[in-house]
C-alpha cells in the first residue's frame, strides 16, 4: 500500500538491478570465505557512489546528490534483501549526515565521491546508548589531547577517518579521527554476520585544533541526526532482510513436500506465515513514515525512528526465525543461505539500539 | 492561497462557527449519535450538529453530492477531518449504513436504490444492521440458510440470524438470503434489503460478557421482501457480501474509530500504579510490556495513515482490509488487557447489572470481540495467506 514517486520507484529499481548482479547474496558468502579483512568490495563501493548512492544525504554543494533519506532507506532495504556488504549504513549515511551538519564540507565530499570512507562511534558499553559518553579531549595549545575507548565500530577496518564524539570542557564535540595515528589502538574483529567491527582505543592522542568539526549544541544536533537517520535507513535494511527470508520461506512452503502434500497447504504455518506478512506491512509503514519525517524535518521524526527501529528489529527477528523453523533441518546447514539472514538480523539489531533500548527512549518520552 | 488553503480557512470558518461547544468534547460509546426513526438525541447539541452537518453532506463527506454526500475529494475530506479532529469535533453520525451499506451501494446498488437509499444514510433517518451470521453460519458466512422463495413480485423470506448488533433499534436491515437453493453455496445467496418494521420480523437481545446488550439473535417468518430491494442480481450476492466486508474490516481496524476509543495505556498505568523514585513507573515488569506494547501502537498508526493516503490518492483497500483488520483488533485486546493489569484491583471491581461501557472491565470484554466481529482473526489470516501469500 506505499505510494512511491517516478523518482522512489526508478532508485528502487536501479538499486535493485545493480545490486542484483553485483552483490547478491552470493557475494557475501565469497567475501566470507575468502576471509576478506575488509569485509567489502573496494571496487564495488566505488561504483555505488558513482551513482550517488554515498552522497544521497549530502547536499549538490559537497558533491552529493541531496536525494535525501527516503532514497537512501530504498537502497538500503535493497541492500537488506541481499545482504550485500558496504559502508553504506555507517559512511554513506551515518558519518554523511554527521558531517554535513557539522558544516565539515570537504569530508562530506570524500565520502560522497567514494574517495574515503568515515566510520562512525557511536558507542562504548556492550549495548547501544547503555550510558554516558566517557572518552574525553583536553584542550591542550592549539588542539586537543584524546582518552577513551569505543566499541564496535562498524567499517572502522580501512577507514580513512573515524568520527569521535567525546567530552570537552564545552560538552560534547565531534573530532574526525585518523585511525592510523599515533595512540589510536584498533581491535579488529569479525562479526557474527561476517562483517569487520573494531574496538578503538585512544591514549593521548594529539589532535589539532581543525579534528574538532562540531561541538556544544552543534555536535549534540549533528550527532542526533546521525543517529536518527542512521537507524531509520538501517531500519530499512532489516526490513529488506525480514521481506527476502520471508519470500523466500513462502516458496520453499510451495516446493517442499511431506505427508504427500506442500507444506503450505497445513494452516499451522500459512497462519505463520500469514502473520510475519502483516508484521512486515506495518513495520515497511512505520519505516517511510519516519524516513520522509527526517526528510520534512518534522518534530516527529526522532520518535517515528526509534519506533521503525524498535519494530524493525522484532519484524526481523520474527521473519528469520521462522525462516529457519519453517525450513526444517536443512535452514540449519551453513550451505542455505537462509541462515545468513539470520545472522545479519542479529546484528543490525544490535546495531543502533535493540528494540528495548528505543522502547526505554519512548517510556522516557510519556513520563514513564 | 490554494485551493487547499482556501477550503482549510472556509472550512475551519464555518466549523468554529457550526459545531456546537457541547460536540467538541471526547465521546464515548455512549456518546455516539447513530440516527434512525426512533432516534433520541442526547441534546439539543447533538441534532443541530447533525443536522448541520447534512445539510452540507459533510456526514459522508466524499459520497457524490447527488446521494446525500459532499463531493469532497480525498484531499479535502482528509482537511477536513483534520479540522474537525482541531477543535475535538465529534462526529455527527455514525452508522452501519456510512460504513458498510453505503459503499456496497455506490458499487454495486442501482441508480434508483441509490437515489432512494443513500440520502437517507447521509440525514441519519434510517438505521441500518447487518444480517449475515447465522447460528451454522459464522465463518463459514457462504453457508447461511436463511431461505427467501420466489412469489412473483416478492421474496419469501424465512429463517434465523444470530449476532445482528443493535437489530432491535435498527430501521431496516441488509440480509444474505439464500435465494437459489440448488445453487452451488456461493452462488445462491441474494443480498437484499428490507424494512426490520416488516411483518414477521421479530428480534431477541442477546447479552454481552461486558453486560451489555447490543446484539440480537434476529427470526424471519414468511417475511415479504419486494424484488426491487435485491442490490445486484439474484444469486449473485456474495461478491457483494465480501465488498462489504472490507469495508467493514477496514472499519474496526481503525482505532481512531469510536468502538475502540479508551484512555492511553500510559496514562493509565501512570496514574494507577504510579512513578518510582526515579521517575519510572514502579512496576518494572508492567513497564516492559508497555513499552514493547508502545511500539507496536505507534507503529499500527503509521499503517493507518498509510492506509488513508492509499485510499485518497483513489486506490481500493481491498484485501489488505484483512491485515488492518487483523493488527488492529489484536492490538486493541493487548491495549486492555494491560489497562486491566495497570488497574489492579480497582479495574476488577466492576457490576455486571449497572456496568458502564466507558469502564476498564467492560471496555476490556467488549474488545475480546473485536478480533471475532467482521471475521474472526484465524480467518482474517486464512484470506491473507490463500489471497495474498498463495499458499495451500
Ligand atoms: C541439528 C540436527 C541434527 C539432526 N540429527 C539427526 C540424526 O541424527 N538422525 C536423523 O535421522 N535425523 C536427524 N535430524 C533430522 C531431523 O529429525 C529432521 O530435520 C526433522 O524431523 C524435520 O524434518 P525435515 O528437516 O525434513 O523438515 P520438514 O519435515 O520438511 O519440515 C519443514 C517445516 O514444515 C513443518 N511441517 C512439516 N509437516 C507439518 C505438518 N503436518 N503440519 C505443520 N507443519 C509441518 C515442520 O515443522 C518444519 O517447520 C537432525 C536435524 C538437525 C537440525
Ligand atoms: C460483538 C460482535 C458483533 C457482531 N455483529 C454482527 C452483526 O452485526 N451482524 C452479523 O451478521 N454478525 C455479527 N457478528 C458475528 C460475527 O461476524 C461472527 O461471530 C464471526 O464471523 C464468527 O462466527 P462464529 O461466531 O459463528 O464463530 P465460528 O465460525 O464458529 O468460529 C469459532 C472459532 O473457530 C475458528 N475458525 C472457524 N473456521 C476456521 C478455519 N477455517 N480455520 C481456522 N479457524 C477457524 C474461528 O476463528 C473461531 O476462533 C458479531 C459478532 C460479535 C462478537
Amino acid at each position: 500500500m506505499q505510494i512511491f514517486t517516478e523518482e522512489q520507484t526508478m532508485v528502487r529499481d536501479m538499486a535493485a538491478g545493480f545490486l542484483e548482479e553485483k552483490a547478491p547474496v552470493s557475494a557475501l558468502r565469497r567475501l566470507r570465505d575468502e576471509g576478506a579483512v575488509l569485509g567489502y568490495d573496494k571496487g564495488l563501493m566505488g561504483e555505488m557512489a558513482g551513482m550517488g548512492w554515498f552522497g544521497m544525504l549530502i547536499g549538490e554543494e559537497a558533491g552529493g546528490v541531496d536525494m535525501g533519506a527516503v532514497a537512501a532507506g530504498l537502497v538500503a532495504e535493497e541492500m537488506g534483501r541481499r545482504l550485500t556488504a558496504s559502508p553504506f549504513l555507517s559512511s554513506g549515511v551515518l558519518a554523511a549526515t554527521a558531517l554535513r551538519d557539522a558544516g565539515a564540507l570537504d569530508w562530506a565530499a570524500k565520502v560522497a565521491s567514494g574517495a574515503a570512507v568515515v566510520a562512525f562511534a557511536a558507542d562504548e558499553h556492550g549495548k547501544h546508548e547503555a550510558g554516558p559518553i566517557t572518552t574525553r579531549a583536553e584542550a591542550s595549545g592549539n588542539g586537543f589531547v584524546l582518552n577513551g575507548a569505543k566499541r564496535f565500530v562498524s567499517d572502522a577496518v580501512g577507514a580513512d577517518r573515524v568520527i569521535v564524539p567525546a567530552m570537552t570542557e564545552e560538552g560534547l564535540a565531534l573530532f574526525l579521527v585518523d585511525p592510523a595515528q599515533d595512540g589510536v589502538t584498533t581491535r579488529a574483529f569479525a562479526t557474527v554476520d561476517s562483517r569487520n567491527a573494531a574496538d578503538l582505543a585512544f591514549e593521548d592522542v594529539q589532535l589539532d585544533g581543525a579534528a574538532r568539526i562540531a561541538s556544544g549544541e552543534g555536535a549534540e544536533a549533528a550527532m542526533a541526526s546521525a543517529l536518527r537517520t542512521g537507524r531509520a535507513v538501517a531500519a530499512a535494511d532489516l526490513c529488506g532482510v525480514a521481506k527476502e527470508a520471508s519470500e523466500r520461506t513462502l516458496a520453499y512452503l510451495k516446493e517442499r513436500k511431506q505427508f504427500g502434500i506442500t507444506i503450505a497447504s497445513f494452516q499451522a504455518l500459512q497462519h505463520r506465515a500469514a502473520d510475519l506478512y502483516t508484521q512486515i506491512q506495518t513495520t515497511e509503514a512505520v519505516i517511510a513514515a519516519a524516513l520522509a519525517a527526517i526528510d520534512a524535518g518534522d518534530a516527529e521524526a526522532e520518535r517515528l525512528s526509534r519506533v521503525a527501529k524498535a519494530k524493525a528489529n522484532k519484524t526481523a527477528s520474527l521473519a528469520v526465525r521462522e525462516a529457519v523453523q519453517m525450513h526444517g533441518g536443512i535452514g540449519m546447514t551453513d550451505a542455505l543461505d537462509i541462515g545468513l539472514f539470520m545472522k545479519k538480523a542479529r546484528v543490525s539489531i544490535e546495531y543502533l539500539g535493540d528494540s528495548a533500548c528505543h522502547a526505554e527512549w519512548l517510556l522516557r518520552e510519556a513520563g514513564l | 492561497m490554494s485551493d487547499m488553503q482556501d477550503f482549510r480557512a472556509s472550512t475551519r470558518a464555518w466549523l468554529e462557527e457550526n459545531c456546537p461547544q457541547e460536540m467538541r468534547q471526547p465521546m464515548g460509546e455512549a456518546d455516539v449519535c447513530w440516527g434512525g426513526r426512533n432516534w433520541v438525541f442526547q441534546s439539543d447539541a447533538q441534532q443541530l450538529w447533525l443536522e448541520r452537518m447534512a445539510v452540507r453532506g459533510w456526514t459522508v463527506p466524499t459520497w457524490p453530492e447527488a446521494y446525500g454526500g459532499g463531493g469532497l475529494t480525498g484531499d479535502e475530506d482528509r482537511v477536513l477531518r483534520e479540522e474537525m479532529q482541531r477543535i475535538h469535533a465529534r462526529p455527527p453520525l455514525q452508522s452501519f449504513g456510512i460504513w458498510m451499506l453505503g459503499p456496497a451501494l455506490l458499487q454495486f446498488g442501482s441508480e434508483e436504490q441509490k437515489r432512494h437509499y443513500l440520502p437517507q444514510i447521509a440525514r441519519g433517518e434510517i438505521r441500518w444492521c447487518q444480517g449475515y451470521s447465522e447460528p451454522g453460519a459464522g465463518s463459514d458466512l457462504a453457508g447461511v440458510q436463511t431461505k427467501g422463495v420466489d412469489r412473483g413480485d416478492y421474496f419469501e423470506v424465512s429463517g434465523q440470524k444470530i449476532w445482528t448488533s443493535y437489530a432491535d433499534q435498527a430501521d431496516w436491515i441488509f440480509c444474505l438470503v439464500r435465494t437459489e437453493p440448488d445453487a452451488p453455496k456461493h452462488k445462491g445467496i441474494s443480498f437484499l434489503l428490507f424494512d426490520m418494521a416488516s411483518e414477521g420480523v421479530s428480534t431477541k437481545p442477546i447479552k454481552l460478557i461486558s453486560g451489555a446488550s447490543p446484539f440480537c439473535e434476529t427470526f424471519f417468518d414468511a417475511v415479504k421482501v419486494p424484488k426491487e430491494q435485491i442490490v445486484g442480481e439474484r444469486g449473485k450476492g456474495w461478491s457483494i457480501a465480501k465488498y462489504l466486508l472490507t469495508h467493514e474490516r477496514e472499519m474496526i481496524g481503525s482505532t481512531d474509530s469510536a468502538l475502540f476509543k479508551s484512555e492511553s495505556v500510559v496514562d493509565a498505568a501512570r496514574e494507577a500504579v504510579g512513578l518510582d523514585a526515579t521517575g519510572r513507573l514502579a512496576d518494572p515488569l508492567l513497564r516492559a510490556r508497555i513499552a514493547d506494547f508502545l511500539v507496536d501502537e505507534i507503529a499500527f498508526k503509521a499503517e493507518l495513515d498509510r492506509a488513508k493516503a492509499w485510499a485518497r490518492a483513489g486506490n481500493q483497500i481491498g484485501v489488505e482490509s484483512a491485515t488492518l483488520k487483523y493488527t488492529g483488533t489484536e492490538l486493541n485486546k493487548r491495549r486492555q488487557e494491560i489497562n486491566m493489569e495497570s488497574g489492579g484491583f480497582d479495574a476488577v471491581e466492576w457490576d455486571f447489572a449497572n456496568a458502564q461501557s466507558d469502564e476498564k472491565a467492560s471496555l476490556w470484554l467488549r474488545s475480546k470481540g473485536n478480533s471475532i466481529e467482521g471475521g474472526t482473526s484465524e480467518v482474517m489470516l486464512s484470506i491473507l495467506s490463500k489471497a495474498v501469500l498463495e499458499l495451500g
